[in-house]
């Protein structure tokens, strides 16, 4: 600690304190939470969720995010989080699987059918079946079979009819209401 | 108090003999906890593990902890790859012990291994995922932890209320006495842990009692998954780990010609730049790894950027001249010539002998193509090295062959190297094979520091241990009375065990069954295997050998009942004969009665009876394996070029049933990862380099092509112990699905893909 010298002039002291100065940065919200990402801005979301914010639930797919392991909603829309580099995110709102119960523990209805239904294999591309069926909600509130069909998740434990059901089943209470 | 187990230099016991090698012990455990687990006889000298005693739960074995306030832990032994046992088998426990079952947390254990005279212990015995086997297993041993459990908490509660323990009764986690008081579990854990063990093993519960078992139940990591909590491997992290990602050399067997690491150095995060050089026989006995040049950085992210930069030039080896379609071509010419088969693999009567009395004769030939195993999770594992520590994460189905890898790359004796095995993203037999393992210890070494190793998506495609593909010929022989009299069965494929220190004449075992149908049905029976030689990479595939073969035999089967112009069913029916226990060559029976019940069951279902008259196809297939027996019906209909999946139906029969729930999820699992494979999926090789990168090559049936729903038949069969489940469904997926597309399209096919062949033909 450097003790801070009294000035000769009183009224106006000057600090020698010099505050940091605002560094270049992405600003990012995930999961309502704010971070400041100052490294390379291309690096992909998947690596700064996962390497940096250590939020592991969203998985590694491929190169590409062939197999829907990597999806995460961006403003509401899933993509595949390898596909988007730290640079397009700023202002925009990240949401993973981490984020999709509420913060008392209630799952998301989804979350839910899908433990009912047991739809899950291995569970590696279930956070993507997840957020990918959120998203088909998003654009079509009564999913019916050919809109279902329409995800393009990959899973070779076979966990697509058990999946359809879960989706179903929350399309279902959805038109009782 | 003689009684005490302090004092069991009096006569007491401090465990039981279960069988010549395994035992039943208690420990008393910390804060009142009562701890069982079973001991293998050559760990008697060491003392389990302190950490089951405190509070690292998770290297508990395959015991029960019962803590002072009620709750229970129960060990899950075997890798979860997706297959359930890490519900299943601490459910066989729980029942056995009468737990409350909203009462246990399952916790997935570690490698179990201590220190035998530097050979290892293996704690918990058999430990190995995704087989098949570990549910068989466990029902002959983990019952036992429950019942030694309870027995003792009975004997604790009868000695507290001063009643006999005959005359106490357990219900979920409470003891109950004949006036109505009631001590629960968590009660009585400390006083049951001080109780002498009886000299035999406590009677296990009669199958009226069971609570637990045959019940429902959803996968106990479910929360956690759909959360995004569950940490598989490729999840963990030591804060002081390098990212390693790999470049691979296109050939298993070919060299680095050049390398140009400058531009990857340079990128921001790139810590170093490593080349392995594998030597053949090390580190995984036989079976080469490829040379490889790995990319160490301080995340992920510059890994694979410094990965991009790297300039490299591969010299081929010897597979440098391999095609796949060279090697069917010439599978094709050794089934065409005279030559003599590497393994004539059974011989009953007289096949050629027969063949002169035949009433008619059928022949026909199959393919099957290569295949990979493209896990959901891929190749990576977590290591840290110390000098006389190993700490590892791996993403395993045998951690006891993943130890194995480890202590020879560095030399550790056998409790010093620590394996956690968390829930696994899919196997599927990939995860026999400790290639990555090596790997990632290699490189740790190499550095000096902890390893963090991950595979691309395009690594695990290219640099598999794959499934060989097949021709497999097959001739029927057929009486007057339109009795099968005679079968003759070639094929010629590259053994799965070539290459790996087995002796020839039992290179067979890994691509055909001696017992397999139509064996023991027909009176002249031949089955002659013809080794092919590779040099790419192979290793044990789910359901092998049985989804190749059921695919040719049940195919075939339906072309003979279309030669003789019946219904398929009706001559599955004839073959099958009256229900009667056939013995089998590899120990075990083949019941007929139940084969015919699931075949009867699928039937009923599908509305077979109309089978003729739909305009849509119905096609059917029946298999049995190590005791289970299953059959598929399924109903397709073509528009144009489109192939319409409508119906699937599978009825198993696995004996008793742990958990319906997770059954009829892997029966639906493996009925659509088998249709997947058969409508679309093959490996391919030119020049020796897989031609296959990623799922866009490689690709797995997305939602709209496979089935909206597949219809499973559990058969409750109380009379015969659990069999495996796991990949039960698959064999006859395939074949009922061609059997099917022959109905609908007059179209046989007889080669894998089906879709490719389909459209070819059409």
């Amino acid at each position: 600690m450097v003790p801070v010298q009294a000035q000769a002039v009183p009224t106006s002291p000057e600090s020698s304190i010099v505050p940091e100065k605002v560094r270049d940065g992405i600003a990012l919200e995930i999961n309502g939470e704010h971070y400041q990402h100052t490294g390379d801005p291309q690096m992909p979301l998947l690596w700064y969720l996962r390497d940096v914010l250590r939020l592991t639930g969203t998985k590694y797919g491929g190169e590409h995010g062939e197999n829907g392991a990597d999806l995460i909603l961006l403003d509401g829309i899933a993509v595949s989080a390898i596909t988007q580099p730290l640079a397009k995110l700023a202002g925009k709102q990240v949401v993973t699987v981490e984020g999709l119960a509420g913060n008392d523990g209630s799952l998301h209805p989804l979350q839910q059918a899908f433990i009912d239904e047991d739809a899950i294999g291995c569970g590696y591309c279930t956070p993507g079946w997840l957020i990918a069926a959120i998203d088909l909600f998003r654009r079509k509130p009564h999913p019916g079979d050919d809109d279902i069909d329409q995800l393009s998740n990959l899973c070779r434990c076979g966990c697509q009819t058990r999946v359809r059901r879960a989706i179903k089943r929350v399309a279902g209470k959805a038109t009782q209401s | 108090m003689s009684n005490d187990r302090n004092t069991s230099d009096t006569g007491c016991h401090d465990h039981i003999r279960l069988s010549r090698r395994r035992f039943l012990q208690v420990l008393a455990g910390t804060a009142g906890a009562l701890v069982v687990g079973i001991r293998m006889a050559d760990a008697t000298d060491v003392p389990l593990p302190l950490a089951l005693l405190g509070d690292h739960f998770y290297n508990l074995g395959a015991y029960v902890r019962i803590d002072a306030d009620g709750s229970v832990l129960i060990g899950a032994r075997d890798p979860d790859t997706g297959t359930g046992v890490a519900t299943s088998l601490p459910r066989i426990i729980a029942d056995e012990l009468d737990a409350d079952w909203k009462r246990v947390s399952v916790v997935p254990l570690g490698l179990g291994v201590t220190d035998n005279n530097g050979q290892p212990s293996w704690t918990y015995g058999r430990q190995v995922g995704g087989s098949g086997g570990s549910t068989p297993a466990a029902w002959n041993d983990l019952r036992q932890v429950g019942a030694l459990a309870r027995w003792l908490l009975l004997q604790a509660a009868a000695r507290r209320l001063g009643v006999p323990a005959s005359k106490l009764r357990c219900n979920a986690g409470t003891v109950i006495a004949p006036d109505g008081r009631r001590l629960t579990y968590g009660n009585l854990a400390e006083d049951a842990s001080k109780i002498a063990l009886p000299t035999n093993a406590p009677p296990l519960k009669t199958a009226a009692d069971y609570r637990l078992i045959g019940q429902p139940v959803g996968d106990v990591d479910a929360r956690a998954i759909v959360t995004g909590l569950t940490r598989y491997a490729i999840d963990e992290h030591y804060g002081d780990a390098l990212v390693a990602v790999l470049a691979h050399c296109p050939w298993p067997d070919g060299t680095l010609a050049h390398i140009d690491a400058t531009d990857t150095l340079a990128v921001k995060g790139v810590v170093k730049v490593v080349r392995l050089r594998p030597e053949p026989g090390q580190p995984l006995g036989s079976t080469a790894i490829a040379p490889v040049v790995a990319v160490l950085a301080e995340d992920t992210w510059s890994a694979l950027q410094g990965r991009q930069k790297l300039k490299l030039e591969w010299k081929p080896g010897a597979s440098g001249s391999e095609n796949s379609n060279a090697l069917e071509q010439h599978a094709g010419d050794l089934l065409a010539g005279k030559t003599d088969p590497t393994t004539r693999v059974r011989n009953d009567g007289d096949v050629d002998a027969a063949r002169k009395k035949a009433a008619r004769r059928l022949d026909a030939t199959y393919f099957q193509p290569w295949l990979a195993h493209a896990t959901a999770e891929p190749m990576n594992c977590l290591v840290r090295l110390e000098k006389d520590h190993a700490s590892l994460v791996v993403p395993t189905q045998a951690p006891q062959k993943a130890w194995a890898v480890v202590q020879r790359l560095t030399g550790l004796s056998p409790a010093q190297i620590d394996i956690r095995v968390p829930r696994v993203g899919g196997g599927y037999g990939r995860r026999l094979d400790h290639d990555y393992v090596a790997e990632a210890v290699m490189l740790a070494k190499a550095v000096d520091k902890p390893v963090r190793l991950l595979w691309t998506r395009a690594q695990d495609f290219g640099h598999d241990y794959y499934r060989a593909g097949s021709v497999h010929q097959l001739s029927a022989i057929i009486d007057r009375k339109r009795q099968l009299l005679g079968w003759n069965q070639r094929m010629a494929s590259a053994s799965a065990l070539a290459h790996r220190n087995v002796p020839d004449n039992r290179l067979w075992t890994s691509e055909l069954e001696a017992d397999q149908l139509p064996a023991t049905l027909v009176p002249n029976y031949r089955s002659d295997w013809y080794a092919l030689d590779s040099a790419i990479p192979r290793g044990p595939m789910r359901g092998m050998p049985h989804i190749s073969n059921a695919f040719a035999v049940e195919s075939f089967i339906d072309e003979i009942a279309h030669s003789m112009k019946e219904d398929p069913l009706f001559t599955h029916l004839r073959m099958l004969g009256e229900p009667r226990e056939l013995p089998l060559s590899a120990g075990g029976t083949l019941d007929t009665g139940r084969l015919i019940n699931v075949l009867k069951l699928v039937a009923d279902r599908i509305d077979w009876k109309n089978w003729l008259h739909t305009v849509n196809g119905l096609g059917i297939a029946c298999w049995h394996v190590d005791g289970a027996y299953v059959a598929h019906a399924i109903e397709v209909a073509m528009q144009g070029q489109k192939l319409i999946i409508q119906r699937v139906v599978c009825a198993v029969d696995v004996g008793r049933v742990i958990n319906p729930l997770g059954l009829q999820g892997q029966v639906a699992g493996a009925t659509l990862d088998a249709l997947s494979t058969a409508l679309n999926l093959a490996i391919t090789f030119k020049d020796g380099q897989i031609q296959q990168h990623n799922y866009k090559d490689y690709p797995l049936a997305s939602m709209a092509q496979l089935p909206n729903d597949v219809e499973v038949i559990t058969v409750s069969n109380d009379a015969h112990p659990p069999a495996g489940a796991s990949f039960l469904a698959m064999p006859t997926a395939a074949p009922a699905l061609a059997n099917a597309v022959f109905r609908a399209s007059a179209v046989r096919v007889r080669r894998l893909p089906l879709m490719k062949e389909l459209l070819r033909l059409l």
